[in-house]
């Protein structure tokens, strides 16, 4: 597992997909951050945080785009398949490099908070439990796009598919809402809602932390990784 | 060692691989041999536990590859027809990462240099991957097959792609190989087969169409009772004298080689041999001999032979004329 974490971390480097990536996030977030604190002379981060779940729906699919899809691509599955390593070392492996690769984008939100901290009091613990919800809310975006990038060999298709399915859990909300104006089954609703990232999300951005919330992502997260182990073991038997 | 016992492989309603069985011993090179689509990488990679099996069992050092994969992987060396390489590394990051993903125990800067001079790559090791040559690929997939150094190594068309005198080099590296591990190559070119393994298994439709070494193969395979023959004198009366021999079956006058030099065809009754009669005959006649020689055919005769469905039947038979 070390052995595969350490090279997709590096190849994140080699491709240039890291700087892209960071690139693109600090952009993001840096004028997201003058335009919802700064801007207004405010110093709650609330409203920075939301959008940047949006910022999150279209980058981590740049992350996890060519995590299989390249490997099976090139053939280099071949290699890993058949060495002396589980399946299960293999995707988790690749999973904390990205997740790690993911922490060096979303760390940029404590930079904001210290640069904050000079023009007035900032919350640490809204910073901090915010900093948090990114995480835990990637960590389960991330599980997801590498399901997608499992299921081709085309890093594009990988990228386009990740952000619509990630989109689509962005708007469970709505689409709860949508579904509850028009015919009003409540338990359709409740489900949909039971299962929404960004109400949780929100929470979060509120500073109120739910344990619930935290084992809802983290279960996300497992269930999507074991579906992805699946998915080798599928291809190997058939 | 590799034992395969009615290994078969399904895709779909397609069956790739149809019941294959065969033994490799410690130290002992195989030749896989077939056509394009026969199910050679299929087997490979099922013995390499890339794919698995339908049915069957394939045991590598005793273990059972589905059984406890992990610890038979690690007895294996691979290389696949495409090697696995990435190429955004160098080929000495490359190699260190796969030296750390097959958790090898060995001194890893003396093993990681002890095998890249041995494929010969020591040269380009600062270099990026994909900016090699194709040969140069091939054997750092080779390397890559050889870190751990596992006894056992499957090979899938290790040469493809190499120049002359590299395809040498790497021959001589697996002949080398083959005498401390167990080796299965697989290969259509069939001088390499011929020079390098000690085996040859012909694959043909997902069947093991034959088994035995290239030496008996050809033997059996070849008419040893046939022979051709080149002698000078009257046509007409060359012929009818050696149809007059005992223990001939068949005498055919081919093209005129020289200017009077006939070329004969001659076939003999099984287990005759005819050399000694022709010669004498000849002698008697005073008709010099030319040429002759006996029909033996080549790994590239019997491989069409088999492949194109002549041989399979005339081989089995063979194999029962022998029991009996």
């Amino acid at each position: 597992m070390g052995a595969i974490f350490r090279r997709e971390l590096g190849s994140f480097f080699t491709s240039s997909i890291a700087y892209v990536f960071l690139g693109v996030f600090y952009l993001l977030s840096g004028w997201f951050f003058y335009s919802n604190t700064i801007a207004y002379g405010s110093s709650d981060m609330a409203g920075f945080f939301s959008m940047l779940f949006l910022v999150i729906v279209m980058l981590v699919p740049i992350l996890t785009m060519k995590t299989f899809s390249e490997e099976k691509k090139q053939k280099t599955d071949q290699g890993l398949l058949t060495a002396p390593i589980s399946l299960g070392a293999m995707v988790m492996g690749k999973y904390f490099a990205v997740l790690v690769m993911y922490i060096f984008g979303i760390s940029i939100v404590l930079v904001h908070g210290v640069i904050l901290s000079f023009f007035g009091t900032v919350d640490w613990t809204i910073v901090l439990s915010n900093y948090a919800a990114l995480f835990l809310m990637g960590a389960a975006c991330i599980s997801i796009g590498m399901l997608i990038s499992a299921l081709t060999e085309n890093q594009i298709v990988a990228a386009v598919v990740g952000m619509l399915a990630l989109l689509l859990v962005y708007m469970l909300d709505l689409i709860a809402e949508l579904i509850d104006n028009l015919i009003s089954v409540d338990f359709i609703t409740d489900a949909l809602m039971a299962i929404s990232f960004y109400n949780k999300y929100y929470e979060f951005t509120c500073g109120i932390f739910n344990l619930s919330s935290v084992l809802f992502y983290i279960s996300v997260a497992v269930i999507f990784n074991f579906l992805t182990v699946r998915i080798f073991e599928k291809r190997r038997w058939s | 060692m590799i034992e395969v016992k009615e290994l078969t492989k399904n895709y779909g309603d397609k069956q790739a691989v149809k019941g294959i069985s065969f033994t490799v011993n410690d130290g002992e090179i195989l030749g896989f041999l077939g056509p394009n689509g026969a199910g050679k990488s299929t087997t490979m990679n099922m013995l390499t536990g890339y794919i698995s099996s339908t049915s069957g069992t394939a045991v590598i050092n005793g273990v059972d590859i589905l059984e406890d994969p992990i610890k038979a992987k690690a007895n294996i060396g691979y290389l696949p027809e495409i090697p696995p390489l990435y190429v955004d590394m160098t080929v000495k990051s490359y190699l260190n990462f796969i030296y750390d993903l097959r958790k090898c125990k060995l001194p890893r800067k003396d093993h990681l240099l002890s095998i890249c001079n041995l494929c010969k790559i020591t040269n380009v090791k600062d270099r990026i991957i994909k900016h090699l040559s194709k040969g140069y690929k091939q054997r750092v997939g080779l390397a890559q097959a050889l870190i751990g150094n596992p006894p056992v190594l499957i090979l899938d068309e290790p040469t493809v792609g190499l120049d002359p005198s590299q395809m040498k080099e790497i021959r001589t590296l697996i002949k080398r190989l083959g005498k401390s591990h167990t080796v299965i190559l697989s290969s259509h070119i069939l001088s390499e087969i011929q020079q390098v393994c000690d085996r040859v298994i012909i694959i043909n439709n997902g069947v093991v169409a034959a088994d035995d070494t290239a030496d008996n193969l050809s033997k059996k395979m070849s008419d040893d009772h046939r022979l051709i023959v080149r002698l000078e004198g009257d046509k007409d009366e060359i012929l009818r004298k050696l149809k007059s021999l005992e223990g001939i079956k068949s005498v055919v006058a081919d093209l005129e080689k020289e200017s009077g030099v006939f070329e004969y065809e001659i076939e003999a009754m099984e287990n005759v041999d005819l050399r000694r009669k022709i010669s004498s005959a000849a002698q008697e006649n005073g008709w010099p001999i030319l040429l002759m020689k006996t029909t033996e055919l080549t790994l590239e005769d019997i491989f069409l032979k088999i492949t194109m469905g002549e041989g399979v039947d005339g081989l089995n038979k063979d194999d029962k004329g022998g029991n009996e």
